[in-house]
């Protein structure tokens, strides 16, 4: 059941990152929700859960991209196993170390994927660091307020429940 | 259950993604030398692997080769050793042997090339006392030698027979202090007589202080003193002086490294009978 819901998770991260990726200024991915849904799902699942939702939506951002198939794919299980180890070990609950969960995943997720592809040669990127931390603060912020509005969520439909009016 | 033991084995499924993730992205790639990088990764990983393994028998090899086979080597070595011993005084005995030979041969090329008849004798034994520069041959009157005779060696002058035993002899060197030859210098001729001095240098006395004597003359027997033999090399003028009186101080360098020899020819006068007076 937990599995089903990270893969639609995923699904719907992936809709939405390919729906909104045209929006982006000068076309450059400033979030990438994929791995805010991994982060999500180590935070709350352990790394088994980030894990496999980094490689199930990593492979698929690969497999959707031009790029090669398996790199972002072992960036993302990577993070998400990290980060599941580091919510299982420290308590990640407030907003701050949510907040610096979210900007070191992204960082080190940065670091594998654009490492990678430096390291085979494929690929060269202008400004590394200037990207890496504009998806930090963007994947921070949205994992922020996914993370509120989830947390929400439940309490919100609870109240709307109890605050209507019975016939 | 499946997901149960995959949650406790994070670690392993971490491990297992992350090699088929390699694995993939290695399918796609290609080195810069055309080589997909799965092949080229592999290969790398075996070589390496192969290098340690070499390394590691190497190792052992190294280590067995080197300290536990070597268990026999002590005897071994003493073995050679010893056979290292013996084969050092076979080549010593080799190259006496030689020298010997090679001396034999020169004495026999005297004895051919010179119209005396000489008797080839070998040296059995040095002085008794180092006053006296003397040395024993292995022929004596048996072998009709008898006294006064001149002993010569290829390079020159030896000295004479001084005690003729019946298988042996002793010889008095040149440079005993009592032994003397009559002499001349082979270039000017200018005689004198040639003396011992117990060294290993030799003295020419009556050498007039007119005569035309130069260092490096060659300095031979005259044949006067009836002993020696005409015309042989007795040594070099090694140094002169003016000396006292009418007479110059020569010192001669022998031609005859006496510490060396082996063999000597004794001088052997013809038979009675043998030079007939002309009549």
């Amino acid at each position: 059941m937990k599995f089903l819901r990270i893969a639609l998770a995923v699904a719907l991260a992936l809709a939405l990152q390919t729906t909104l990726a045209r929006f982006m200024v000068r076309g450059t991915a400033a979030v990438d929700l994929v791995l805010v849904v991994v982060v999500y799902a180590a935070l709350t699942g352990g790394p088994v859960a980030g894990m496999l939702a980094g490689s199930i939506g990593g492979l698929v951002q690969d497999g959707l991209s031009s790029g090669v198939i398996g790199i972002s794919g072992l960036a993302k299980s990577m993070v998400g196993f990290l980060a599941g180890m580091i919510g299982q070990q420290f308590i990640v609950t407030a907003a701050l170390p949510r907040l610096v969960m979210f900007v070191g995943a992204t960082l080190v997720h940065a670091i594998i994927f654009m490492g990678l592809y430096m390291l085979l040669g494929l690929r060269s990127f202008s400004s590394p660091l200037a990207a890496a931390f504009g998806q930090a603060a963007g994947n921070a912020v949205v994992g922020m307020i996914a993370f509120t509005i989830i947390e929400a969520l439940p309490g919100m439909i609870e109240r709307r429940k109890v605050s209507r009016p019975r016939k | 259950m499946t997901l149960v033991d995959l949650r406790q084995r994070s670690g392993l499924l971490f491990a297992a993604l992350t090699i088929a993730h390699i694995i993939l992205i290695s399918t796609q790639v290609t080195t810069a030398r055309g080589v997909p990088l799965l092949e080229s990764a592999v290969f790398g990983l075996f070589a390496e692997v192969q290098r340690g393994t070499t390394a590691a028998l190497g190792g052992v090899g190294h280590i067995w080769g080197d300290y536990v086979a070597l268990q026999g080597v002590r005897h071994d070595n003493a073995v050679l050793r010893d056979e290292m011993s013996r084969l050092q005084v076979a080549i010593q005995q080799e190259r006496a042997l030689a020298a010997q030979t090679r001396s034999l041969q020169q004495m026999l090329d005297l004895q051919q090339g010179t119209p005396l008849r000489t008797l080839a004798a070998t040296i059995i034994g040095g002085g008794a006392s180092p006053e006296f520069r003397t040395v024993t041959i292995d022929r004596g009157t048996a072998h009709g030698l008898r006294q006064d005779l001149a002993a010569i060696a290829p390079e020159g002058v030896v000295g004479r027979l001084i005690l003729p035993g019946l298988r042996a002899s002793k010889v008095q060197l040149l440079i005993d202090r009592n032994a003397a030859a009559g002499a001349l210098i082979e270039r000017s001729r200018a005689q004198g007589i040639v003396m011992g001095t117990g060294t290993d240098r030799l003295r020419m006395d009556y050498v007039a202080s007119a005569a035309d004597v130069r260092l490096g003359d060659r300095v031979v027997t005259s044949g006067i003193d009836g002993i020696y033999p005409k015309g042989f090399l007795i040594g070099q003028i090694e140094s002169l002086g003016r000396g006292t009186g009418a007479y110059r101080d020569v010192v001669i360098r022998p031609a005859v490294e006496f510490s060396s020899l082996e063999g000597v020819l004794v001088v052997v006068p013809p038979p009675a009978g043998a030079f007939k007076a002309p009549e």
